[in-house]
């Protein structure tokens, strides 16, 4: 396989896993907007702030409001973490490796586009927000389904997984860290208000409330959802889940191709590290410099792939 | 309408024998319902992304080319006659090229003046001397043809370049299969679906001797997801089970032309390359080509890879070389052209241009080296402003132009909102040369003048496609 050809599925899988969780961030918002008494620009900053998208937003923006947040989130072409533009580099990489892709993926992600293309053309109002968040959401969870049904399992389907995984690890990653303050077991030190709708709204953001109430059932607490989003290797969107499936595909790889490349190593001690973590340690260590660190694996992570897979010449 | 020759229609308005069975099925069909296939085959085309690029557009557009569901049918006996003519011009194609890069004979025989090799901007002074692998220039050509009569069928232009288009042939085929399997199962058809196979058996053919070890490595060159016609070279390197590759992927390793794999440089055999000539190579040709390959035209010449079409074939396929064919036919073959070029006017000739200009109102104007129906003047339809600035245009550089009568191109029907309707259409059959033999798939894309009364074809300019029918006997 073509070097530009693995990474184009690995990014394409990486758009596609973004502007899901990208729309499941904005919905997150839209509920604690919804359902909270006081006003909540706070939450849509930190929606802003979880993409790393406050940079052009200032420029345009005066303030976080919902609407001006849901625009430049949604379909502002000016902003790079837009699902718009995120989608779009989905489908430009999707069209670059095309001959790699089953023809059903390929259909899927370019039908997505065409639909997703066609719900953004025009501002997206507070009624219409569930069925276009749907919709995104739809759409990337069928190209998800139609490459798990119909992919040839080899090194294409590796590095599709690689950037799925990747990327979602990296935005569970990015949401707690956002998010870290309200987990603290003593919020006092930042002086935010500690509720249950923030830690519903993380638990949302990530897809995780079912989840969490099979292992912990009404017992909403900061440890216990720290435990399930980092630790939990059941989890399909926690730090442990993804790390080891970064290592697996990975190790995939290395079997395919008779070799052991340095990013096999990284991602098998990422992994391990996470196995073996007690979740006294994490907060021991400060939550959030125990997530930044884990950021900062994955990154070096990714660029090694990269590296070791000759993406770039 | 009596006016243009309509292949499917006979003057008494019955269906002429090739078209016997569309006639009946149409009769039969409900508009509403074949209105709704249309919109079906549409979606299809979007779906599946068969589009092409718009170039000059803010945001270099996909759009579709329509597509029209009435195939367009030719006997058994009219494409045996046709196939015999196309292969003896490739063949004729073929001599000239390495004639030209070699002895020239034909020019030393006074039967082609040195000054159309000499002074063409086609020609490519560094291709003297290089014998491409298997003595093939033109590994695939286009010869465009039109029709004027029940017997009458013209070549209008070779494309001895990179003829593109091939994917709408088999796209137009499997749609219709989709979409309307009635017609097939009373109609014998000949297949077009093996042309992906024959293609890279053909190439393969051509693979260097030098390079050879076992299957040759066959890759197709794109100028990525924002060419025009990318579609169709992903189409083609799919179809063939080939990778796709771009300049970026490609570099020289050890004297040959290799792509950057994921496990590291893997060598090439042959590249079907769907960049022009000058931006092949920035050592060897334009300097500034972000699209090629360094250095890649100097293992071409050192017999290390294939490239197919080899380059400088661009001379065969002019426009003032095309007006020299018959004679280039007969000089190679041996033989008088089977297929006949349409009369054209040389305007470096004092004598033409006097009668171009005399009847300007009444002739098509091309540039030699114009393609896409670009630059083009069709007297008939052209304004007094028009003719006037052509003819300034003419005598200022009147070697850049050749004139042809204004043809009275056949008609096909298309489907309309309210019916049938006749359109003007070209056909492009596509021809594959290897060392052993010329294959020519049954059939060819035809193109259709969407306006009524138009006569340019072009996608850039409103053409559509239709699926072109070559019945078995």
């Amino acid at each position: 396989m073509l070097g530009r050809t693995a990474g184009g599925l690995f990014w394409m899988y990486r758009y596609l896993e973004r502007a899901e969780n990208t729309a499941r961030l904005i919905e997150t918002g839209q509920r604690i907007a919804l359902t909270r008494a006081r006003a909540s620009d706070d939450e849509w900053a930190s929606v802003v702030q979880t993409a790393s998208a406050e940079a052009g937003f200032v420029e345009k923006h005066a303030e976080y409001s919902r609407d001006a947040v849901v625009d430049w989130m949604l379909r502002d072409r000016d902003n790079p973490a837009s699902i718009l533009s995120v989608y779009k580099q989905a489908r430009d990489n999707a069209r670059a490796v095309r001959t790699a892709l089953s023809y059903e993926a390929w259909e899927a992600v370019n039908g997505g586009w065409m639909a997703i293309r066609e719900a953004l053309a025009r501002r997206v109002g507070e009624r219409d927000l569930p069925r276009v968040l749907g919709l995104i959401k739809q759409q990337a969870a069928l190209v998800r389904g139609m490459t798990h049904g119909t992919m040839h399992r080899n090194d294409i389907y590796d590095f599709a997984r690689l950037g799925t995984f990747i990327e979602r690890a990296d935005n569970t990653g990015r949401i707690l860290d956002v998010k870290y303050y309200v987990l603290l077991p003593t919020a006092f030190s930042v002086g935010s208000s500690l509720d249950n709708a923030q830690w519903e709204s993380i638990l949302r953001a990530l897809s995780a409330r079912r989840g969490y109430r099979i292992v912990y059932g009404q017992d909403v607490g900061a440890r216990n959802i720290v435990e399930h989003l980092i630790l939990d290797g059941r989890m399909p969107r926690s730090l442990r889940f993804c790390s080891s499936k970064i290592s697996g595909n990975l190790g995939f790889l290395a079997q395919d191709y008779g070799d052991a490349p340095p990013s096999l190593g990284q991602a098998r001690a990422l992994a391990e590290r996470l196995a073996a973590q007690g979740l006294d340690g994490v907060f021991e260590d400060g939550l959030h410099e125990f997530i930044q660190g884990v950021l900062g694996d994955l990154a070096t992570l990714s660029r090694q792939v990269e590296v070791d897979y000759r993406f770039y010449a | 309408m009596a006016k243009f020759f309509d292949e499917m229609w006979d003057k008494a308005g019955r269906p002429r024998v090739p078209y016997h069975t569309i006639g009946q099925w149409f009769d039969r069909e409900d508009l509403a319902r074949l209105r709704a296939k249309q919109r079906e085959a549409e979606q299809v085309f979007r779906v599946t992304g068969i589009t092409f690029n718009v170039y000059g557009k803010a945001e270099a557009e996909e759009r579709l080319i329509p597509f029209d569901i009435i195939p367009r049918v030719i006997s058994a006996t009219e494409w045996a006659r046709l196939s015999r003519g196309i292969e003896q011009r490739v063949r004729a194609i073929n001599a000239f090229l390495h004639d030209i890069y070699h002895r020239q004979e034909i020019v030393r025989a006074g039967r082609l003046p040195v000054g159309m090799i000499a002074r063409n901007v086609a020609f490519e002074p560094k291709m003297i001397g290089v014998s491409p692998p298997g003595g093939v220039y033109t590994h695939i050509v286009g010869i465009d043809l039109v029709r004027t009569g029940p017997d009458e069928f013209f070549v209008l232009e070779d494309n001895a370049r990179t003829p593109s288009g091939v994917s709408y042939m088999l796209e137009n085929r499997e749609t219709m299969l989709k979409m309307f399997p009635e017609l097939f199962s009373a109609t014998r058809v000949q297949p077009v679906s093996d042309y992906p196979v024959n293609l890279r058996r053909s190439l393969a053919a051509c693979a260097p001797a030098a390079a050879a070890t076992g299957t040759p490595t066959v890759a197709v060159l794109t100028p990525g997801i924002f060419n025009s016609a990318y579609y169709e070279h992903a189409f083609l390197a799919d179809q063939m089970g080939v990778e796709l590759v771009e300049g970026s992927d490609l570099r020289i390793v050890e004297g040959r032309v290799a792509m950057r794999t994921t496990q590291g440089y893997q060598p090439i055999d042959v590249i079907y390359r769907r960049i022009d000539d000058e931006f092949l190579d920035p050592l060897n040709f334009n300097p500034d080509s972000m699209l090629g390959v360094p250095g890649i035209f100097d293992v071409y010449r050192a017999g290390g890879i294939t490239i197919a079409n080899a380059p400088g074939t661009g001379i065969s396929d002019d426009k003032a070389i095309y007006s020299y064919m018959p004679e280039i036919v007969e000089f190679y073959t041996g033989e008088k052209p089977l297929l006949p070029n349409v009369p054209t006017w040389r305007c470096s000739e004092p004598d033409a241009l006097a009668y171009v200009l005399d009847n300007l109102a009444e002739l098509v104007v091309k540039e030699v080296h114009g393609s896409g129906g670009y630059g083009m003047l069709i007297g008939p339809a052209a304004s007094k402003k028009d003719l006037a600035a052509f003819r300034a245009k003419l005598k200022a550089r009147p070697a850049n132009y050749i004139a042809q009568p204004t043809l009275a191109l056949s008609t096909v029907p298309i489907f309309t909102r309210t019916g049938l309707a006749p359109r003007h259409v070209d056909l492009r059959p596509y021809v594959l040369v290897s060392p052993e033999r010329i294959t020519i798939t049954p059939g060819g894309l035809t193109r259709v003048a969407l306006k009524k009364d138009s006569l340019v074809v072009n996608s850039s300019q409103g053409g559509g496609t239709k699926d072109t029918w070559v019945l078995e006997d």
